[in-house]
């Protein structure tokens, strides 16, 4: 073979870290000049073992491979699946794999990664058993999960959690046994043990702290069947995960004598060269300079650039040590640690927020001169994202204010300005903020930087760090903002998209077809000027999907119906008609936070035949799925509590009927409540109303969800009609000056001159325009018609109403459903592996 | 009055009738082998088809995605659910190179 003159590398092991040393590699141009051989064990190519979980919600083992289509033969790499290393010797510089060829080598990467560690208990290697590491592994639980019944989880740390969370996923009656008193003991401390655990029990998982594992017994024909547990205490139990963590696989380094630890890992020093110079060992494998194995796949990233950098530039990185942050989603809690969770250092101090009703955890630790330093987010842990960059700097504000919920004092979160340039923002990658800023776009900057690309946890603040569209305008079709759109449209009277684009978008936007973004933003600015249908002529092709098929897409494709309940007041008779509906479709049946009925589970075709049947009996479109006004929730008010001081229901009914269908830049929310108690959570609301013993108060700018703000009063003691004035006024002067998808709390927040300036038009008129405001609502009262009355009138658009247009009969086939608790749920689209090839 | 045709292994496939498309919108059509593809047509009155399935969720809801274009005029669907974009003409994600979806070849033909 003409090698000779090349001098070789071969890597052995091709997980996440070896994947990301051959690109390393490619990026340094290596490839050429180098021969690179790579041994790979499993029986596939690298792939994204952090996302394996998310095989068990449809992700196919194709879609987690890590390499570029053509990478390998591009960069000339060859890779040998199926045919891990057996032995090394040094003295030849020969590696020889299982199929028995051998080969040479001038440098030797070793990227072995780790294997799970299995307790030695008895019965351990049962079938029934099994670990969670690979696809394969992956695979095999399903399969045996299909004739189990109940499933347990041996190990409470972070793969358990997420293992457990798969396990019941798959309709397994779940079980978690830890060893440790709490769960996540290595990541979280005792507070967010325990918001964890009670979390995790309402989603109706059994957890055993404190107990191990003795002895896994079997039934007759030797399948496991269930655990003795070290207190003596009996588990019934089809199947068993061992995750009691993993332990570096350094067998081959063993063999050919490269020093280890007492406790194992490849020893290395900062380049990560082994105890032989011509041998690196990289990722899990390797017991790094600092004496640690890193279990998280960022650091061993840093390891393969160190490594690359070492022998193709001779460059001058190292690998000390690294950040064992963490931030993810098990079973629907957030759970982050980050820096010095467990607050080690000395003299520091732990600032913490803990709200056991709700589940939510949130720990800081400060050190006394006001550096943060770490800290642990359980139940709500959207502020890690910032406050992982933060660590290691004294915070702009006070660290309680960090910690507190947004209503309570806190900072609606603190903006990524704040960050200093040298923050990681991206710690998978170890990106920084003004790498990051200096990029353009989200594509650009995973391209560039590859932020982004690894746990995704960072995305939300790389969106906030570039560029708005780079000059603030809506769109990259757009130069202007949506309320300079919105002013343009009014004042020329244009009621077409392509008018509004070809006339005033970007130059090289003209012509074209516009964007997901501007496209529905364009479509609720002309909805609110009184343009029509949404079903109509062009603007049917603006709307999203929601908008378009009058319903709400859920994430199997089927979509959920919700008719208008006004003031969540219903006569006995129309409950019964949504039980009819709801039981003669099938749907899922849930009552919403809103007081209204959301059905869940109706394919596309079948939403006309339930519509004729609600609107027979006197229902009308809840707009669940527009961008426009909700629900109007309310408490009884004087009529019937002893405590009311107004009819708070038949207000939230004239405000319901008078907002409906009103189109706006987000979905708006309203209440009002009888008396100051407040039942109705008006203060929660866009708008919210609450009685007094003279009349009416008016708040504005709530909101509830994730980032709770208390509205603001705008005004006290007003008179039905004054009420509904002001709110006429305010609804159309937000709708105008709002940007796209900016709730009314965020509105309120950012515009200048904030709740004063608001007031000051509103009430006091000082732009002069209330008059055109009263107008524009007047308008929109008058022309409301309800779009699913008149969709079913009208053929041409019923006939978009099927899930295929060439079989307009047939049901979707990949919509299925599977019984849970008496009703229906998605059946997850774990059938439909491979099916698009 | 023409209709929408799809290339596949055995030949052109008929989808629906020409006006059946919406500029900018989508339809779904069910595949002889049981797939589903995702035809579109645009402003100048394209169409193109693609799979139907977001690999991101494996929900079958390409179709009812919205058409964009890029400032290079390459044409583009984003899927509803979580609005990964899809160029027409390769397949390829916009987002994420490492995801594609299939392609088909699309075409116009008459009816008589
Ligand atoms: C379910 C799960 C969830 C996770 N979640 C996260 C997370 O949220 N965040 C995070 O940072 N990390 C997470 N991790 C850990 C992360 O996956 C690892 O840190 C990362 O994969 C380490 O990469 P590696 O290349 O060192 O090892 P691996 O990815 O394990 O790759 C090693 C490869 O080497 C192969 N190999 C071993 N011996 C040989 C041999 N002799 N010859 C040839 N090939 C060999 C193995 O088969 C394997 O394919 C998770 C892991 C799992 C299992
Ligand atoms: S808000 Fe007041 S009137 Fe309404 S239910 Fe509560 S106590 Fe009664
Ligand atoms: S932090 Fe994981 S991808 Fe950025």
């Amino acid at each position: 073979m003409p090698h000779e003159h090349l001098s070789t590398i071969v890597v052995v092991g091709h997980g996440m870290v070896g994947q990301r040393f051959l690109e390393a590699l490619a990026e340094r141009g290596a490839a050429g000049r180098t021969r690179v051989v790579v041994l790979c064990e499993e029986p596939r190519p690298a792939y994204d073992r952090v996302r394996l979980t998310s095989y068990f919600t449809g992700t196919t083992p194709d879609e987690l491979g890590l390499v570029p289509a053509d990478f390998m033969r591009r960069n000339a790499i060859e890779l040998h699946i199926g045919d891990p290393a057996e032995s090394i010797d040094r003295a030849a510089r020969t590696v020889t794999a299982r199929s028995g060829r051998t080969f040479p080598y001038d440098t030797l990467v070793l990227a072995t990664g780790s294997f799970p560690f299995v307790p030695p208990v008895p019965g351990k290697d049962l079938p029934g058993c099994f670990v969670y590491r690979t696809i394969e592994d992956l695979l095999a639980v399903e399969a045996y999960a299909k004739t189990a019944t109940t499933g347990t989880v041996v190990g409470g740390g972070l793969l358990g959690l997420e293992a457990a969370g798969a396990l019941s996923g798959l309709g397994l009656d779940t079980h978690i046994v830890e060893f440790a008193p709490r769960l996540m003991p290595a990541q979280v401390d005792e507070g967010g043990g325990a918001a964890l655990l009670r979390t995790i029990e309402n989603m109706g998982l059994t957890v055993h702290t404190g107990v191990g594992t003795r002895e896994i017994t079997a039934d007759d024909d030797g399948h496991v069947r269930g655990m003795t547990l070290s207190d003596s205490s009996h588990l019934s139990t089809d199947l068993v995960i061992f995750s009691a963590g993993v332990r570096p696989r350094d067998q081959l380094a063993r063999d050919c004598g490269l020093a280890v630890g007492e406790r194992g890992g490849i020893v290395v020093d900062a380049q990560c060269r082994t105890s032989d110079p011509a041998v690196f060992a990289i990722g899990e494998c390797a017991l790094a300079a600092d004496g640690r194995v890193y279990g998280l796949v960022a650091p061993g990233y840093d390891m393969a650039e160190t490594v690359a950098d070492t022998i193709v530039d001779t460059g001058e990185r190292a690998f000390t040590g690294a950040d064992l942050s963490t931030k993810l989603k098990l079973l629907g809690v957030d759970v982050a640690s980050f820096g010095d969770a467990h607050g080690t250092a000395e003299g520091c101090l732990d600032v913490v927020y803990s709200d056991s009703r709700s589940g939510v955890y949130k720990k800081l630790v400060v050190s006394r001169d006001g550096v943060l330093l770490g800290g642990v987010l359980v139940g709500d842990a959207d502020a890690y994202g910032m406050l992982r960059p933060l660590t290691g700097h004294v915070p702009p504000v006070a660290p309680e204010q960090l910690v507190l919920p947004a209503g309570l004092g806190g900072p609606a979160l603190l903006g990524p300005e704040s960050l200093p340039d040298d923050a990681v923002i991206c710690s998978c990658h170890n990106v920084t903020k003004g790498a990051i800023s200096a990029c353009s776009s989200l594509p650009e900057a995973k391209q560039r930087t590859k932020a982004g690309t690894g746990c995704g946890s960072c995305v939300k603040t790389i969106g906030t760090l570039l560029p708005r569209s780079g000059d603030g305008g809506l769109c990259g079709c757009f130069a202007r903002t949506r309320q300079e759109l919105y002013e343009i449209a009014l004042a020329l009277r244009i009621s077409s998209f392509t008018e509004l684009l070809d006339g005033h978008g970007r130059p090289a936007a003209r012509g074209g077809e516009g964007c997901e973004i501007c496209k529905p933003a364009v479509a609720s600015i002309l909805a609110g000027l009184g343009n029509g249908h949404i079903l109509d002529g062009e603007q049917a092709a603006l709307q999203d999907t929601n908008d378009h098929f009058l319903a709400n897409l859920q994430r199997n494709g089927s979509y959920s119906v919700v008719p208008r309940i006004p003031g969540g007041e219903i006569t006995p008779d129309k409950l019964i008609v949504i039980g009819e509906v709801a039981r003669d479709f099938g749907l899922y049946t849930k009552i919403t936070g809103g007081q209204r009925i959301d059905l869940f589970g109706a394919r596309v075709e079948q939403l006309p035949a339930i519509w004729a049947r609600l609107v027979e009996s006197g229902f009308e479109s809840g707009h669940a799925y527009g961008k426009s006004l909700r629900t109007v929730k309310s408490c009884v008010g004087q009529t019937w509590c002893r405590y009311g001081v107004q009819d708070s229901a038949r207000m939230a009914i004239d405000l319901e009927l008078r907002y409906r269908g009103l189109r706006s830049p987000h979905k708006l929310k309203s209440a009002v409540s009888g008396c100051a108690r407040e039942c109705a959570e008006a203060r929660s609301k866009d708008f919210g109303v609450i009685a007094t013993a003279g009349g009416w108060n008016l708040y504005v700018g709530g909101n509830g969800g994730a980032s709770p703000r208390h509205a603001d009063l705008l005004v006290q003691d007003l008179t039905d009609d004054e009420l509904v004035r002001l709110i006429d006024r305010f609804l159309m002067f937000y709708i105008r000056t709002a940007d796209r998808l900016e709730r009314t709390s965020v509105w309120l927040e950012r515009i200048e001159g904030g709740l004063a300036h608001v007031r000051d038009v509103v009430v006091d008129d000082s732009l002069g325009i209330c008059a055109e405001l009263e107008a524009l609502m007047a308008a929109h009262v008058a022309g409301y018609r309800d779009e699913w009355a008149e969709t079913l009138d009208d053929p041409e658009r019923l006939a978009r109403f099927v899930s295929f247009v060439n079989a307009p009969g047939a049901p979707d086939p990949s919509i299925r459903f599977v019984p849970e608790r008496g009703q229906i749920k998605p059946e997850l689209p774990l059938l439909t592996l491979g099916a698009t090839r | 009055m023409t209709t929408v045709q799809l290339r596949l292994e055995q030949g052109w496939f008929t989808v629906c009738a020409t006006a059946r498309l919406a500029p900018g919108r989508g339809v779904a059509a069910l595949l002889p082998d049981g797939r589903q593809a995702a035809v579109f047509t645009d402003r100048r009155g394209r169409t193109y088809a693609i799979d139907n399935r977001d690999p991101f969720t494996g929900a079958y809801v390409l179709s009812r995605g919205l058409l964009g274009s890029t400032p290079e005029g390459r044409p583009y669907v984003a899927s509803p659910l979580l609005k990964h974009r899809f160029d027409l003409e390769t397949g390829v994600c916009l987002d994420d190179e490492t995801q594609t979806v299939q392609t088909y070849l699309t075409g116009r033909s008459s009816w008589f």
